[in-house]
């Protein structure tokens, strides 16, 4: 199957300090891709860079299998400023097809039935008049992932989409994911802290690290020295 | 009966008329802005602005330039260099908008004092003055206030994807930037043109109050961004119609019937919240579905 990202000896660098070296992956399509590691290891360094808001400093990310730059779609960490935000849920999701719009300033009937077709999707139909203000953190990150959703019908990177969610909303959030990649064949790209939830639904793990980085399937990262130390104690 | 009779009667002065119309779509435009602005935590821009537009009045008419035609371009390249600063800067935003403006302030303030001393003029534009509008200024100020509305409805849908997110629209392939700069360039405009009416003291109430207003009662996008326009027009008429019957200052007029409309909503808005709140607290989303 053809790629739909492939990286190559990727390299970024912030004022000439490199914070990524020589990364080399590729996702293909369906594939559920998780990306671990700590703190200041580079994940929103390369998140940048995959959604083409950073060049660079070496290395080439290249598009195939006929995705265009504007197919991924993307749910970003939540701003504090959002959190009290006056639009309605229906308002948010269509936002999400701006970027299909190009010019033309109003949207169209086929935009508005996607952006239905996404809502129900996520089963947030009944929140669909609802402020976005009055929502709960986990009804907010369904109504980002439609938005999501209606920005790229192939590809979506999710930014620690369970970041601040308490743990049952958490595991509602990785099933709706996982639905999504399996029964959609939508591709999923997420960054995440949680590498126990990682490895049991991803496929394929990067792992980054400041000296060495991993990427392989799940049942490699499991057996390899980088994984080990994560599940040393574990049988 | 008798305010109507009043009201009549004001508006056989040319003057009024004129700062009828001027304010009404000043008004409008600050509200439309507003509410992007308050969102976006850049309601100090306008407030900055406003005082830059000051220094700029003031060097302007001791070098006997033409007051607006001077004043636009120097408010223009502020607002995008504070746009600038409050994104990526050592200097925190906030604190830099306050150095600017009471900068400008310094400035236009020293200048004045030095050519002419603190006489009527700069009274008025630092306080706004209904009768210093002229003819030509009414033109002016209809024909930028008609752009800004025009390209405010053009790009609706996208000041408002670049207000609530920034990040996802820049991600997905909207040129985030430009949009802000369209935003911070009309602000800059209605600044300008609205600053001989309310004064440049007093303007930014005009992009402030609206949108927080709005904000305590309605909870979608459009309906703020509607009321918001509203709640403007209104207010900026109710006060022109006060100080017209008691002879109170028209800027200040204006802000205090902007703060009144603000404490009616909140209350409004506190009433409903609560009933909102017990509305939806037993409701829980079905599980996925699928």
């Amino acid at each position: 199957m053809e790629a739909l990202l492939t990286c190559e000896n990727l390299s970024f660098s912030y004022e000439n300090t490199g914070v990524l070296r020589h990364l080399s992956f590729q996702v293909c399509e369906g594939d559920y891709l998780c990306i671990v590691g700590e703190n200041g290891s580079g994940k929103s360094t390369l998140v940048k860079g995959l959604l083409g808001l950073k060049s660079p400093a070496e290395g080439t990310i290249r598009r195939g299998g006929g995705l265009r730059a504007n197919d991924i779609g993307y749910l970003p960490q939540q701003t504090p400023a959002q959190k009290d935000f006056p639009a309605s849920v229906f308002e948010v999701v269509l936002s999400g097809r701006l970027n299909s719009r190009g010019f033309r300033p109003f949207y169209a009937k086929e935009d508005k039935m996607i952006a239905h077709d996404n809502i129900r999707r996520l089963g947030i139909e009944s929140l669909m008049n609802r402020s976005y203000r009055d929502l709960s953190g986990g009804q907010q990150q369904r109504v980002l992932l439609a938005r999501a959703l209606c920005a790229g019908r192939r590809l979506i990177l999710l930014d620690e989409p369970v970041t601040g969610l308490d743990p049952i909303v958490t595991e509602e959030m990785y099933r709706l994911i996982s639905e999504l990649n399996h029964q959609e064949g939508i591709t999923i790209i997420m960054v995440s802290h949680d590498i126990a939830a990682a490895v049991k639904y991803a496929d394929h793990i990067l792992h980054l690290n400041r000296t060495s980085s991993f990427f392989g399937t799940t049942e490699e990262y499991r057996v390899s020295p980088v994984g080990r130390m994560f599940f040393a104690g574990e049988p | 009966m008798w305010v109507f009779n009043q009201i009549m009667e004001m508006f056989q002065y040319d003057f009024m008329v004129r700062a009828l119309v001027g304010g009404l779509l000043v008004s409008l435009c600050a509200a439309l802005l507003g509410v992007s602005l308050v969102l976006k935590r850049y309601s100090m821009i306008g407030d900055g602005l406003s005082h830059v537009g000051f220094g700029a009045l003031a060097i302007a008419s001791a070098a006997n330039f033409a007051p607006l035609e001077f004043a636009m371009p120097i408010v223009i390249v502020s607002a995008f260099l504070l746009l600038r600063i409050s994104e990526n800067s050592r200097i925190k935003g906030d604190s830099a908008i306050a150095l600017i403006s009471t900068g400008a302030l310094a400035v236009g303030i020293t200048v004045a004092t030095l050519s002419t001393g603190m006489n009527t003029d700069i009274n008025s534009y630092l306080f706004g003055s209904i009768l210093s509008i002229s003819e030509k200024d009414i033109v002016m100020c209809v024909g930028l206030s008609v752009i800004v509305l025009i390209l405010y409805v053009l790009f609706y849908n996208k000041i408002f994807a670049v207000t609530f997110d920034e990040n996802f629209a820049k991600a997905t392939g909207t040129h985030a930037g430009v949009y802000t700069m369209i935003i911070a360039l009309l602000t800059a405009l209605t600044i300008v043109v609205g600053m001989k009416l309310m004064g440049s003291m007093l303007i930014s109430s005009l992009i402030i109050f609206p949108a927080i207003t709005s904000m305590r009662v309605f909870r979608h996008f459009k309906s703020v961004v509607i009321s918001s326009a509203l709640v403007s027009s209104v207010s900026f008429f109710i006060g022109l119609v006060i100080s017209y019957l008691y002879s109170t200052p028209t800027g200040a007029s204006i802000v205090i019937v902007n703060a009144a409309v603000l404490v009616v909503f909140a209350v409004i808005g506190g009433v409903s919240d609560r009933i909102h709140a017990r509305r939806f607290s037993r409701e829980t989303l079905p599980p996925p579905t699928s």
